[in-house]
């Protein structure tokens, strides 16, 4: 089957006091350090990556549909049931030994899969740590005992002078209950530390033993990280036969076709879309985000760096020419001198639509990227105004940009409940269903067939199909 | 300009600080400069083999200024000639950009572009409360302050565990450091509190440095809640019941001064109690309001994406801004406070310094010659050690004495590993 020496090569940073071996696998985790050493048939190869790749499709699905962890984890646990089931060690099932192994072919196999591209290891590696996540979660309590003990995690537990020293008395955080605390240094905890959950002293971070999961995680995922480069460097070395090429490429294929993180607009946009009919496009069809940006363009004659990135690539996905968008921002910037526009501003405009520099074709952004990516600062306008702005500033802008369409003060109560509890775009998609009301869309419909908002560029489009809906149906044509 | 880059500015304490050594390593080959000449082109992935190959492309571009960039897998001016995947960033200083047009919310002397000494005070908050964070809790010892020239300050941490952060651990770090967020539609700006009541250990010190700074430098010096617009942006940060009343107080009575609407607060917060089983009350103490309060007006306001990446460039120390004609030298963080902006020299200054101090021979010589590290006279007859004789002197001489302390961390380091082997 897969020539040995080569998979070996891949991994060849494996611990010597590891334990399991191959053929024993002792846990249900697993930190993956060793491939299969064994003989494989083809159909074992191909549905143990199939199976699995099932899996990691839902969670990265679960993803872009915005689900929380939770919700999450119940979805998946009912797919892994049926396609890669993992019973923990008490179980004393035959099959154990089996499920294990097949556990450990997959995520091998799909190794060899995904380590070809930049973009593809990442998203391989999200998906695999998800998963692995959710298992770490759901073990045994005992078997993930003996599971952390089998591994060298190479972290100190602090002496309670230590902590004394750096805790004060009346602490802040609810897992000092528990007064174990974990030494790893900042660098490994990266994600603890951009929350503020650790104590920082001197490069070292104290790591409470509620969170020492995320020890556990990032180590799996830097492990992880450098098996799959170290895997796509000795893959063209790899001296295969022609049967499991075609496999390998036709399972990269289906994860990247699976699920489209990015939007692709079934409409590509209004064709002669021309810079004169922004003011009126904004006034209908934006969602809050973009109509705060224009408004706030319209104000200033100005916006900030990624203001003007996150308005522009929304504008082009809506179908502005370069040449358009070169005139709309010209006139936008009414204060600003011609020179100063096109030394500064005019290469951004061409840049983002892929006509200087490295030349990509930038998509839009989406809502998972306004929300995470780029927080304001002051005296940004751009972001998601249900997460940026403060409660009764969102309401005065929603009554402002909407009270045309529909949305009065009766309806802030139940949209202000869902920004509270941080369900920006169930609030987003409910001020849709309500401004779009009159063209008979109903509550719970979203923006067609009950899904949510998860794109600007999704709203705007939906709003557009439904006014040419109305107007084709021969009605009068209605002014908001 | 260029007599100012031929003759002062000081090419070798810049290569030593970069490089951490004599002999040029990839730390300063495979280094990238990137140039703005006349009339804004922009010259990106240039690098040199030596400080004086620098000086020298320096001298024939005479940019109005240069920029530093990161420590690439390759040489920058291979770039076209290397594959893609080989040319990627491997080593950056950790670099941090405050600048003054943050703080506009909150300063009432200047706005915008301006800056003087008394708003200067924000940045000399920021610079002890973040030369403190990174030294205490995340261990680094070499932090280079440099002024920006206009209304900023950079600074350049020179740890060799910062050099080999990545873009992820930057940006935890810059998570950890950041407290003001959210934009011009959020009022509340402050949000660190996370499940319970009191601060973070690491921002409850900031706090204690920063007390003082608001009640001298926001209610005495600035009087910031003077205006009615700033102290309505006051009053969106106490519970509702307050506000409604102190709104009322100071209709009535305008002038009231800053100090005596900031006793208010205190004691109407203080007496206010919150509302049962409200959804925030977990947050929402006195004692929580008013510090977050205090961090919102004087919080280090850090320019998040500059210190995110690894491939961000930023203006090289010495150079010289373009509007000011101020040079943008090293600042000690100790005696932050006395520093000030307007007494900066400008590069006009220096050079009418240096013809006072020695008018230069026509042949071009005339100087010591005995710079840091032995400097010479090169080929071309340049000056090098000539920043002695100018009031640009002491700001050098603090470059020369941070770039020894990176070498001989190098030569401890080197020295370790003899002995292991």
């Amino acid at each position: 089957m897969i020539s040995r020496r080569e998979l070996q090569a891949t991994s060849k940073d494996a611990k010597p006091g590891v334990v399991q071996t191959h053929s024993k696998y002792p846990f249900r985790l697993n930190f993956y350090d060793r491939p299969p050493v064994e003989e494989i048939t083809i159909e074992q190869f191909e549905t143990a990556a199939l199976d699995r790749l099932r899996v990691l499709a839902e969670i990265e699905s679960c993803f872009a549909r915005n689900r929380t962890f939770e919700e999450m984890g119940k979805v998946i646990v009912g797919i892994w049931d049926k396609y890669l089931p993992l019973h923990s060690s008490t179980a004393h099932l035959e099959r154990l030994e089996e499920e294990r192994r097949k556990d450990h072919i997959g995520h091998f196999v799909l190794r060899l899969a995904f380590c070809r591209s930049e973009d593809l290891r990442r998203r391989f590696v999200k998906a695999e740590t998800t998963l692995f996540k959710l298992r770490y979660q759901s073990d045994d309590h005992n078997e993930r005992e003996k599971f952390l003990k089998s591994r060298d995690f190479d972290w100190v537990v602090a002496s309670p002078e230590e902590i004394q020293d750096l805790i004060t008395p009346t602490s802040y955080d609810p897992a000092s209950k528990s007064s174990t605390y974990y030494k790893v240094k900042w660098t490994r905890v990266p994600d603890l530390v951009e929350k503020r959950k650790v104590v920082l002293k001197g490069g070292m971070a104290y790591v409470p033993a509620a969170e020492q999961a995320s020890i556990v995680y990032q180590e799996f995922q830097r492990h992880l990280e450098k098996d799959l480069e170290a895997t796509a460097k000795a893959l063209p070395r790899l001296d295969e036969d022609t049967r499991l090429i075609p496999i390998l490429d036709n399972l990269s294929k289906g994860f990247q076709a699976g699920i489209s993180s990015e939007w692709a607009g079934k409409t590509e946009g209004q064709e002669g879309l021309t810079a004169d009919m922004i003011d009126e496009m904004a006034y209908k069809h934006y969602p809050a985000c973009m109509r705060n940006l224009h408004m706030a363009l319209r104000r200033d004659k100005h916006l900030k760096h990624f203001g003007r990135l996150q308005y522009g690539l929304f504008l082009k996905v809506l179908g502005l020419s370069i040449d358009e968008a070169l005139a709309f921002w010209r006139k936008a910037f009414s204060t600003m001198q011609d020179d100063k526009f096109n030394k500064e501003y005019r290469y951004n405009i061409r840049h983002s639509y892929g006509l200087e520099g490295k030349r990509a074709n930038y998509a839009a952004m989406s809502c998972q990227q306004i929300l995470m990516s780029h927080e304001p600062g002051s005296g940004d306008s751009h972001g998601c105004p249900y997460r940026h702005f403060s409660a009764d500033n969102l309401q005065s802008a929603l009554l402002t940009m909407y009270s045309d369409h529909g949305l009065t003060s009766q309806d802030m109560p139940e949209i202000m409940h869902m920004v509270k509890q941080k369900h920006y775009h169930v609030a987003c998609t409910r001020v849709f269903e309500i401004t779009h009301a009159h063209q008979g869309v109903k509550k719970g419909e979203g923006v067609g067939g009950g899904e949510s908002v998860t794109h600007p560029n999704q709203y705007a489009a939906r709003s557009r199909e439904l006014e040419k809906k109305e107007n084709g149906d021969g009605d009068v044509v209605m002014q908001g | 300009m260029l007599a100012f880059y031929r003759r002062l500015y000081p090419f070798k304490s810049l290569f030593t600080w970069l490089n951490h050594e004599h002999a040029p390593t990839k730390l300063f080959t495979h280094r990238e400069f990137a140039f703005t000449l006349q009339g804004d082109v922009y010259l990106r992935y240039n690098s040199f083999a030596t400080p004086d190959d620098l000086k020298k492309q320096v001298c024939a571009y005479n940019p109005t200024r240069f920029e530093i960039g990161p420590v690439y897998s390759a040489r920058p001016r291979d770039k076209k000639t290397v594959r893609d995947a080989a040319f990627s960033p491997q080593l950056r200083e950790l670099v941090f950009d405050i600048d003054m047009s943050d703080y506009d919310p909150v300063r009432t002397c200047c706005a915008a572009a301006d800056i003087c000494r008394r708003c200067w005070q924000f940045i000399a908050a920021a610079v002890r409360v973040l030369d403190r964070a990174l030294r205490d809790q995340f261990g680094y010892t070499h932090l280079l302050w440099v002024y920006s020239g206009r209304r900023g300050i950079h600074l350049w941490v020179s740890d060799r565990e910062a050099l080999e952060l990545t873009d992820e651990q930057r940006r935890a770090l810059v998570g950890w450091l950041t407290v003001i967020q959210g934009g011009k539609e959020m009022h509340k700006k402050v949000n660190v509190r996370v499940g319970g009541k009191s601060l973070p250990p690491s921002l409850a010190q900031a706090y204690k440095m920063l007390e003082p700074v608001f009640h001298e430098l926001i209610l005495e010096d600035q009087d910031v809640f003077a205006s009615e617009e700033r102290w309505q942006a006051l009053l969106h940060l106490v519970p509702d019941a307050v506000r409604e009343k102190l709104k009322n107080a100071w209709e009535r009575d305008p002038h009231r001064a800053s100090a005596d609407k900031w006793q208010n607060v205190l004691d109407e917060v203080d007496a206010w109690k919150p509302p049962a089983r409200h959804a925030a009350s977990q947050t929402q103490t006195p004692a929580a309001i008013k510090e977050d309060i205090v961090l919102q007006y004087t919080y280090p306001r850090l320019d998040a994406e500059v210190s995110k990446h690894r491939n961000h460039l930023l203006k090289a120390p010495f150079c010289v801004h373009p509007k000011t004609g101020r040079v943008c030298v090293p600042v000690d963080p100790r005696t932050i406070d006395r520093f000030d902006p307007g007494r900066v020299p400008t590069v006009h200054q220096l050079l009418r310094e240096l013809d006072a101090a020695a008018p230069p021979a026509p042949s071009g010589g005339g100087e010591t010659g005995e710079g840091v590290g032995g400097d010479k006279v090169t080929a071309a007859g340049e000056h090098h050690a000539d920043w002695e004789r100018t009031s640009l002197k002491p700001y050098v001489e603090l470059l020369d004495r941070h770039a020894r302390g990176l070498m001989e961390e190098t030569r401890r380091a080197k020295q370790k590993m003899d002995l292991s082997w």
